[in-house]
């Protein structure tokens, strides 16, 4: 069993995502570390990408802060192994198709299981594309999280069924940055995926607040929250990150 | 080539989020159900040639060809089309489609404008909403095509993220369409992005060799020796390409954009620099560092300036059907000036390069053999900027 299913042992699970190297690789540590301190269950450390086409500014800028400072996937896994020092805490990386692919699928999966990364999120590698890196992932027991969203529909049932470790849900259209409010019925979407699967399920996408998380938290196992703290790591400190994911994760206790 | 369910070789593909997902199957289904129906099939036999100016005449370049004392050289004149290029073939075959699909907005992305001109065209023509994509850099060196754009009815936004330019228009274009698919249809401009897009671009651009065939064989009793055209994304060299590729003795060129020479930083001739990668939507050669971050890639050529190719040029590169070759920014402005004076075409920039290699090669070839070049487009909208690059202060 992975350690991602550690993070939705006990009561909903808080998820956070960090941009590696913004603002620089040494505070991302110190974030990780007041992610963990805050109450998150599970970290998604963001491998910076030049392009990032699933992801709104807030992302999309920090991606280029990092790789403005040279930031490279070999850094990362540095950045990786300090934390690792430190903490146990499960994690997954969350990038884009190409940097694993350009390291190599067997390589990049290696470097997962040395580091105890336990997973990956690739935004551009959807179900019919993912046979390839899946073979590797399940030879190295690592897990590739599956994106549900709510234009899946008919696709949910083989989604829902190949999903290891988590489900991320994406709440709503387009890309990610926070939202004041959620569209889609999510609940809808939710109610459906558990007809298929006992994976647990995280929402993402658009939540800031502790009431939205706490409203998103009844739907599913967990809540994602991205753009607010790679925010709050722009324009502040590990230790104002470390409240904000406290009240986070006090709201959905 | 035939591609099977969207892989050409091993490239090609859907790498795109889930979000879009649903969306691109629904695209293939009615293209296939579109593909077969012969009155779909009229109906852009129709627009083509009564609103388009389809067929394209294939000119004997006499004048060039005595010059360059080598072969006979024939040029495809996809500049004579409505609105000034190739890219018009494209969007009415995907405007159609997206008719049929019950779609009443159309988004594009564009590099040098004519894309978004010929999108912002039939939109108007059929009576669509559309918005285009542009790389703010490129809304500067081509503002003659954001006003033209802006007065067939079209909303252009200028991107700021990137480099600002194709690349980041094709990104925003994108993530635009990832926001609202229900009522939008993303027409890509080039033979790139996830299945059925590279297909779709390679059928609807084919026009342009299946009439070059015709109208060789009525001219000279044979087939071309050899067929050049300029690759950006690759649409209008996969057109001028697609009719003679099971011919093999007819060799295939593409010719891209050296910028300032294919060993420099600044260039954009990814087939021969670049590296296998997955970016928009699709598995190529793209330009790229040892890690895969995307490079920031240079042309004269606003709409040559991509750092990826069209998945079916990568395998034909593979397979050595067709072979591609850098013109830097010297050479491509050579030929601009060249043709104009020889055959009285102002042809456009990216066309340009084609011509230029036209140049090095007829002289090696025997009077009796044949070129084709296409001349994607015409050159209007690059008059200023190359007064420019030859220091001239022209008024737009
Ligand atoms: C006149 C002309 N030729 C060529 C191109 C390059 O595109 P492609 O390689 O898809 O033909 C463009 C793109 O904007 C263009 O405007």
């Amino acid at each position: 069993m992975s350690r991602i299913s550690n993070a939705f042992k006990k009561e909903k699970a808080f998820i956070g995502f960090v941009v590696a190297g913004d603002p620089d690789l040494k505070v991302t540590v110190e974030n990780v570390l007041a992610l963990e301190d805050g109450g998150a269950d599970l970290v998604e450390i963001g491998i910076p990408f030049s392009d990032p086409v699933a992801d709104g500014p807030v992302i999309q800028d920090a991606d280029q802060r990092a790789l403005n400072q040279n930031v490279n996937t070999e850094d990362v896994f540095e950045l990786v192994r300090l934390i690792r020092e430190q903490s146990d805490i499960p994690l997954v990386f969350l990038t884009y198709a190409n940097l694993v692919f350009k390291s190599g699928y067997e390589t990049f999966c290696k470097k997962c299981v040395d580091l105890e990364v336990s997973g990956m999120i690739i935004p551009d590698l959807p179900y019919e594309e993912q046979d390839d890196l899946l073979v590797v992932m399940e030879q190295n027991d690592l897990d590739l999280i599956q994106l549900i969203t709510p234009t899946s529909k008919e696709r949910i049932p083989k989604l829902a069924k190949r999903a290891r470790g988590f489900i991320y849900v994406v709440s709503s259209m387009g890309i990610t940055g926070t939202r004041n409010e959620f569209k889609e019925d999510i609940s809808q979407l939710t109610n459906e995926i558990k007809k298929y699967t006992t994976v647990p399920i995280a929402i993402g996408f658009g939540i800031h607040t502790p009431i939205q998380a706490v409203e998103m938290s009844h739907l599913a196992d967990g809540i994602i929250v991205g753009s607010e703290i790679v925010r709050i790591a722009h324009e502040d400190s590990p230790q104002r990150l470390m409240t904000y994911i406290q009240e986070m994760k006090d709201a959905i206790s | 080539m035939s591609t099977k369910h969207g892989h050409y070789g091993e490239y090609g593909g859907q790498f795109v989020p889930e979000t879009l997902m649903n969306e691109l199957t629904k695209i293939e289904t009615s293209y296939q159900e579109a593909k077969n129906d012969p009155e779909f099939q009229q109906e852009v036999h129709d627009l083509l040639n009564n609103y388009a100016n389809r067929p394209s005449l294939l000119s004997y370049a006499k004048r060039m060809s005595d010059d360059l004392g080598g072969a006979q050289i024939y040029f495809k004149r996809e500049d004579l089309n409505h609105t000034g290029a190739h890219k018009i073939n494209n969007v009415i075959g995907q405007a159609l489609l997206a008719k049929r699909m019950g779609k009443t907005r159309l988004i594009a992305e564009t590099g040098a404008g004519q894309h978004g001109v010929a999108t912002a065209t039939i939109a108007a023509l059929l009576g669509m909403e559309c918005e285009i994509y542009m790389g703010k850099e490129d809304t500067e060196r081509q503002k003659l095509n954001v006003y033209r754009i802006e007065l067939l009815g079209a909303k252009v936004h200028p991107v700021t993220t990137g480099s600002m330019v194709l690349k980041d228009a094709v990104n925003a274009a994108m993530q635009a369409w990832t926001q609202r698919v229900d009522d939008t249809f993303y027409v890509l401009g080039s033979a790139v992005g996830p299945h059925p897009f590279p297909e779709m671009v390679h059928d609807f651009q084919s026009v342009i060799s299946k009439e070059a065939k015709q109208q060789i064989l009525a001219e000279t009793g044979k087939l071309p020796d050899a067929v050049v055209a300029c690759v950006g994304g690759g649409s209008n060299a996969i057109g001028s390409f697609a009719a003679f590729i099971d011919d093999s003795e007819v060799a295939l060129i593409g010719c891209e954009a050296a910028g300032k020479g294919v060993d420099t930083k600044q260039t954009a001739a990814t087939i021969e620099r670049g590296s296998t990668g997955i970016f928009h939507g699709m598995k190529s050669k793209f330009m790229q560092n040892e890690d895969g971050q995307i490079d920031e890639v240079y042309s004269i050529s606003a709409g040559l300036d991509y750092p990826g190719v069209g998945p079916e040029h990568s395998a034909l590169a593979d397979m050595h059907r067709a072979q591609y070759v850098g013109i830097t920014d010297d050479e491509a402005v050579d030929a601009f000036e060249y043709i104009a004076k020889t055959e009285g075409i102002v042809a456009a920039i990216e066309s340009s390069h084609a011509i230029a290699y036209v140049k090095k090669l007829a002289p090696t070839m025997r009077k009796d053999q044949v070129i084709i070049c296409t001349i994607s487009g015409r050159g209007d909208k690059d008059v200023a900027s190359i007064a420019k690059y030859r220091g001239v202060d022209v008024d737009e």
